[in-house]
């Protein structure tokens, strides 16, 4: 079942294209790493895809509604983690996630159960209580995750997940990426090349705010019978 | 509209109690007290003037706001900005308008609990006299709303900014310019060089005229509408500005 569609995207800033004509399609199983150099456009379109930006042109349907013409029943449907996992510094890991929680419209008893998953899956539980700007940078990313997850959401929008984790930690997140990846679609910025050999479906590799390249994980793989940083380093040089 | 209340609510509860998470609630509430009591009983001879009145308290409001309301809502939108998480907030599924005015309702509320906590100076004029204390009242209703046109265009400037420095200097600028706009100096300044009109129009844009009305109780529906539409002015344009610079 299709998930995300975006086509033909347009974004410039200034005399600037940041993004010129992307176009992306997410399924449901599906894990899309979302590969290219710095200032190649990833956040700039993943902020399109969540409705932070909206798009100079192109259109974006999640689930098969129009994001721009219906933003708050669209955005419902997406949890999103922006690039540095951002969150309120001066609340607790529980009022903090409550608080996401309650936004994103759950009742209480949902909501209580939720939480208790999000805390045991996602390892916070000893934290829960603890003030998110005590949090180690590792810890922080973690609460980024549980809030993009708080309300199970069928699009899953991840700018650097793994961005400042150790190598546990990452081993870990992969983990959850690939266990949570059966029924939803997922989105993955990342400059961390074995992360997209280990967890994600397909690769989607942009330049100057252009799609180079968009193929199954396992056929670039096997086709070019080198791994992807040789490919990523020709394909953007 | 219940959901749209709702999550209005949900925004104004974690905006009002973030004030009491940090010293920020404490110290704005003892600071206020301080200089509100001390401007009354000493730089406005409350006792000396042998009046049951409270005049000597209400006439500092203008001039302790156009440096207080700035310090509460400086914060509002410049943290948001500068820490990323507008960009979190922004792709819940939650209208610019909820956000804009569950904010500046938690900045105004959190104000009215620092209005009421000065009750006791009222208290005390009653116990030493017999004042009017329809026109006490409103004269606090007066203060509060002017407080909230210090806090609506407040919490649009730090729109503009992700410092919260700029943010509070630039707002008390502007508050200062608002109050200013109704002195006999800054009018006959005017007067000299620009036409009648154009005098009456700044003279009507100033806090200090309409407050010196409520102040001698007189809240007629000119200065009720003034205030309540500088304030709604001010959230439209807000508004208007978390679309526009959310991404800056």
């Amino acid at each position: 079942m299709n998930l995300l569609e975006a086509k033909n995207l347009y974004k410039s800033f200034g005399n600037i294209n940041a993004v010129s004509d992307i176009s992306i399609s997410l399924n449901v199983g599906e894990v899309i790493g979302f590969l290219g150099p710095n200032g190649a456009g990833k956040s700039t379109t993943m902020k399109m895809l969540t409705g932070f930006l909206e798009a100079d042109s192109g259109s974006i349907e999640i689930k098969k509604t129009d994001l721009s013409k219906d933003p708050i029943n669209a955005k419902s449907i997406i949890g999103y983690l922006p690039e540095g996992a951002p969150s309120y510094s001066d609340m607790t890991v529980k009022s903090f996630l409550y608080f996401v929680g309650k936004m994103r419209g759950l009742k209480d008893e949902l909501l209580e159960k939720r939480l208790e998953i999000m805390l045991k899956d996602i390892n916070l539980s000893e934290v829960q209580n603890q003030i998110i700007e005590t949090l180690s940078k590792g810890y922080k990313r973690r609460v980024g995750i549980a809030q993009a997850l708080i309300h199970d959401p069928d699009i899953l929008i991840l700018d650097e997940p793994t961005d400042g984790l150790d190598p546990n930690q990452k081993f870990e997140m992969r983990k959850l990426i690939k266990s949570i990846s059966k029924n939803k679609g997922i989105i993955i910025s990342t400059h961390i090349l074995e992360e997209v050999e280990a967890v994600c479906s397909r690769t989607i590799i942009i330049s100057s705010g252009k799609v180079l390249l968009n193929k199954e994980t396992k056929d670039i793989l096997k086709k070019k019978k080198e791994n992807l940083d040789s490919i990523f380093r020709k394909i953007t040089k | 509209m219940k959901l749209y209340i709702e999550k209005l609510m949900i925004i104004f509860n974690r905006e009002f109690t973030g004030y009491f998470r940090t010293p920020l609630a404490s110290i704005f509430l003892l600071v206020f007290l301080a200089l509100s009591a001390g401007m009354t009983f000493f730089m406005g001879q409350f006792f000396q003037r042998g009046q049951a009145d409270l005049n000597s308290f209400f006439v500092w409001h203008p001039w302790l706001f156009l440096i207080l309301m700035p310090a509460i809502g400086m914060r509002l939108w410049a943290e948001e900005r500068k820490s990323g998480t507008i960009e979190l907030l922004m792709t819940l599924p939650v209208r610019n308008s909820q956000l804009v005015l569950g904010k500046f309702l938690a900045s105004w509320f959190f104000t009215l609990l620092a209005i009421i906590m000065t009750i006791p100076i009222w208290i005390t004029v009653n116990y030493l006299g017999e004042p009017d204390n329809g026109v006490i009242f409103i004269s606090y209703l007066g203060s509060w709303l002017m407080a909230g046109c210090f806090l609506s265009l407040t919490s649009c400037l730090s729109m503009l900014t992700k410092n919260q420095v700029i943010a509070f200097i630039v707002s008390t600028i502007s508050c200062f310019i608002m109050v200013m706009a109704g002195f006999g100096l800054v009018l006959a300044s005017v007067r000299s060089w620009a036409p009648l009109w154009f005098t009456e129009v700044i003279q009507s844009f100033s806090f200090l005229s309409h407050f010196k009305r409520i102040q001698y109780g007189v809240l007629d529906l000119t200065t009720f509408i003034f205030f309540i539409s500088m304030i709604m002015i001010c959230i439209s344009i807000n508004i208007f500005l978390v679309q526009l610079k959310k991404a800056d």
